[in-house]
């Protein structure tokens, strides 16, 4: 229940609902989208990524001077937890075709795709367990232009403005022109798509779309793909060995200068593990672990940003590195769900973020860099927040709206998980709003690929949100999940060619220690060790007890990852 | 509406009302983790819990929001002769609660190409045969932290109805704990991901509209239109995204 002080609020919001409710009958904008000069100044007035400490230039790598999100150049510019010279590579413990480190859906797509097309053989190492990933978690949607009214280059415009028209249009293209594809493949590997009567496929709106191209499963979008793409790899146990809880800490190179394989790291026996392969794919997903700026997130457990600094450290450039995404509606309210996700699907079946007053302030499907900025204008400069009990601030997104608007029972019918993360704190969201803010939600850059999800470096392919270029400086909601499936698919299908041709060298991790000379040159100083793995929320009297520890337990409990998580939340 | 899984709906304290509350005047509670005594938030969600007792989960957290299953809990309540059941990110401390994680569940998955299966019982029979062994005793539902009606959706498979596994068991998140309880030792999340595959490769309706725009994606009719954008300046796309239509 909302605390009695939100009543008068609360109050507010029912009474303008009506009004409200007529505008949203209507075909008209609900509220004036903004016009180009108008995006500008919000962000630049309001977005996290334009405050002051939000940038700061990188001193060591490939980007070396670039300005990059500061916990990014913290996390590059710190120490491998290897030495070269500790680990033996004459006799890999593992060989394979396809080293395939992220267990989400980049991930599965691959290692599926390269044993179709090419009978290629891979290991999947993943951190958690297969499918701990945000590839899990969508809820809202997957786009791909598939209704009549739409098309795949309607898409691609869609995207590039989303992204302010920085998108690599190769990327842009390939992902849009996959798109209707991907619908196919996944409908044929089972996965149960919403459809309409007639078995059109259900489409709906998300911010930034010109047109109705939202696919959905109910409001299990990701669970649904995600665990028929892991079923399918389940069925191919000869072909596809699957490690959980062994995640890559560093990458391993050959002579020429090419990716071959990686070095795992056991996290239930502590041993390290060299897998020597003809191509590498990083599918890691994002950093929304790092807390960036404080922020809560909506990302899983272990979106800790590895695969960018395991990359960088091999001489990867990095893209876009400098844009954080921050979803619109993040839970403001309950305190015990902060940051949750609160599906994009919701303002496109007609929900509204509204101020104390009850008011719309901002058109609801804006793309969600403008979103979200307008979200924190609107508490910050023009004090329309509501304040939650534990002083976090938030505004309304009225969805009871939903079901005056397609009927009652829709909400039950197609947000059923939104349904349930707030019964549960007794607000059903058929007959109260939700208290919002926006929440940590996506790296919008990383290592830079091409259409073949290529790196700098032979032999090292990226696809999901680990990739950097795709999405510009902004992806617009239902673009990541049709991402890992477009890029996933790719990078099996060019990875898995590759491996085919490539003849290894000598294997090396020289590059380890030329990284650590270049930080020494620098002069960073640093306790830092990365990848980080796992975040730390144990209470401050605790980490400080753990600190005693020392460094030889499991990295996420270390002095290092505290540091950092305390650093960053402000904690 | 959705129904949630009796023990799991609970209100906030009033004294969440009181504001600006600092972490100190928090009040605590005393629970059992693992059969070990901890003071911990009386608001805290079970994974809150663990983590606020310093633990660092490892196997037993993983989306953290009630999607991915990860984080199974059994637990008892003073008193109460019962095992309760719940995802540890989305339920809610009580006092006196003793509980325990459940790092994984063994079950065994069947293999199989999905091609080769057909969309009625013969699949159940041949893959989870084990599904008939339901005495219908419903401990399944009452395990459910999601509110599903498993027994019902084992029933259903019984019958060879695939389309009714799909739809009582589509926000299953596999957390096991159905499994774990079921006397009959049936794997009902993995049945269910079957059914589910089966529907959609077999019983869904076919999309006409989506058989015409992959095949015009293949003989590329959209190549004109790419060629056409992808080389067009930042000003000439901003001009022609700010003036485009919306459905």
């Amino acid at each position: 229940m909302y605390p009695d002080y939100m009543a008068e609020s609360l109050r507010k919001v029912a009474q303008t609902r009506p009004a409200r409710l007529e505008l949203a009958r209507k075909p008209d904008p609900v509220y004036p989208p903004m016009s180009a000069e108008e995006r500008r100044a919000v962000l630049e007035g309001f977005h996290p990524d334009f405050e002051a400490s939000a940038r700061r230039p990188v001193r060591v790598g490939p980007n070396r001077d670039e300005s990059l999100t500061t916990e990014v150049a913290d996390l590059l510019e710190s120490h491998s937890w290897l030495r070269s010279e500790q680990v033996d590579l004459r006799k890999p413990d593992f060989e394979t075709d396809l080293l395939i480190i992220g267990g989400g859906g980049a991930g599965c797509n691959a290692a599926l795709v390269a044993m179709k097309e090419h009978g290629m053989r891979s290991i999947i190492a993943t951190k958690l367990r297969m499918g701990d990933a945000n590839s899990m978690m969508s809820q809202g949607g997957m786009q791909a232009a598939v209704s009549r009214t739409d098309s795949p280059t309607r898409h691609y415009l869609d995207a590039i403005g989303g992204g302010h028209f920085e998108n690599k249009p190769e990327l842009v293209r390939a992902l849009t022109e996959d798109g209707p594809g991907v619908v196919k493949w996944l409908e044929d590997l089972g996965v149960c798509w919403d459809k309409q009567q007639d078995g059109a496929l259900k489409v709906m709106h998300g911010g930034g779309t010109s047109r109705k191209r939202m696919l959905s499963c109910r409001d299990y979008t990701g669970a649904m793909i995600m665990r028929t793409l892991m079923d399918e790899v389940r069925n191919h146990p000869d072909m596809i060995a699957v490690k959980d809880f062994m995640p890559a800490v560093e990458l391993i190179m050959d002579d020429k200068g090419r990716c071959a394989g990686a070095v795992l790291y056991s996290l239930d026996s502590e041993e390290f593990f060299t897998v020597k392969a003809k191509s590498t794919v990083i599918a890691t997903g994002g950093y929304g672990r790092l807390h960036i700026r404080g922020y809560d997130t909506t990302n899983h457990y272990g979106a800790t940003g590895d695969g960018l600094v395991m990359a960088y450290r091999a001489g990867a450039k990095l893209m876009y590195m400098d844009s954080v995404q921050y979803h619109p509606t993040g839970v403001s309210f309950p305190e015990q769900i902060a940051g949750f996700l609160v599906t994009e699907a919701i303002r496109g079946a007609g929900g509204q973020p509204l101020n104390k007053d009850g008011e719309l302030f901002v058109y609801p499907r804006e793309p969600r860099d403008i979103e979200a900025a307008a979200i924190i204008r609107e508490c910050a400069q023009n004090g329309g927040g509501v304040t939650t009990p534990s002083g976090r601030v938030g505004v309304w997104l009225d969805s009871p709206l939903i079901d005056m608007l397609h009927g009652e029972g829709y909400t039950d019918k197609h947000f059923p998980a939104m349904y349930r993360q707030f019964i549960q704190y007794g607000i059903d969201i058929t007959k109260l709003p939700m208290l919002i803010y926006p929440s940590l939600h996506y790296q919008n850059g990383g290592i830079e690929i091409n259409e073949k999800c290529e790196t700098d470096i032979p032999g090292l392919y990226v696809a999901g949100e680990a990739s950097g270029g795709l999405h510009g400086r902004n992806r617009l909601m239902g673009n990541s999940v049709l991402d890992y499936n477009v890029f996933g698919r790719r990078a099996g299908r060019y990875a898995g060619e590759y491996a085919k041709k490539v003849k290894l060298g000598k294997l090396s991790l020289a590059h380890l220690d030329a990284y650590e000379k270049e930080l020494k040159d620098a002069g960073v100083k640093t306790d830092l060790v990365t990848p980080v793995l796992l975040p730390s929320y144990a209470p401050e009297d605790v980490k400080k007890r753990q600190l005693l520890r020392g460094n030889n337990t499991l990295p996420g409990s270390t002095v290092l990852q505290n540091r950092l998580h305390e650093e960053r939340s402000g904690a | 509406m959705t129904s949630v899984a009796a023990g799991v709906t609970r209100n906030l304290s009033i004294s969440q009302a009181d504001g600006g509350r600092s972490k100190s005047e928090q009040r605590l509670i005393p629970i059992s983790i693992m059969g070990k005594a901890y003071q911990v938030p009386a608001d805290a969600t079970i994974m809150g819990a663990i983590e606020y007792a310093g633990h660092q989960i490892v196997r037993g957290a993983g989306c953290r929001e009630g999607y991915c299953g990860a984080c199974a809990t059994l637990y008892r309540l003073p008193g109460d002769y019962k095992i309760h059941t719940g995802l540890a990110c989305m339920t809610m401390v009580e006092e006196g609660m003793t509980l325990a994680q459940i790092p994984y569940v063994p079950a065994e998955k069947s293999i199989y190409d999905i091609e080769e299966l057909k969309p009625n019982v013969s699949a159940i029979q041949q893959m989870y045969p084990s599904v008939f062994r339901c005495v219908a005793c419903n401990t399944c539902t009452k395990s459910c932290p999601q509110g599903l009606q498993v027994m019902d959706y084992v029933q259903a498979a019984k019958r060879g109805d695939i389309a009714a596994v799909m739809d009582l068991s589509f926000d299953c998140v596999v957390c096991g704990l159905c499994m774990l309880r079921c006397p009959a030792e049936i794997t009902q999340p993995l049945m269910g991901i079957m059914a589910k595959r089966l529907y959609g490769r077999y019983l869904r309706k076919d999309s006409p509209e989506l058989a015409e725009r992959v095949k015009a994606v293949e003989s590329g009719a959209y190549d004109a239109e790419y060629a056409k954008l992808m080389p067009m300046s930042r000003e000439a796309l901003s001009k022609l995204y700010y003036a485009r239509d919306s459905e």
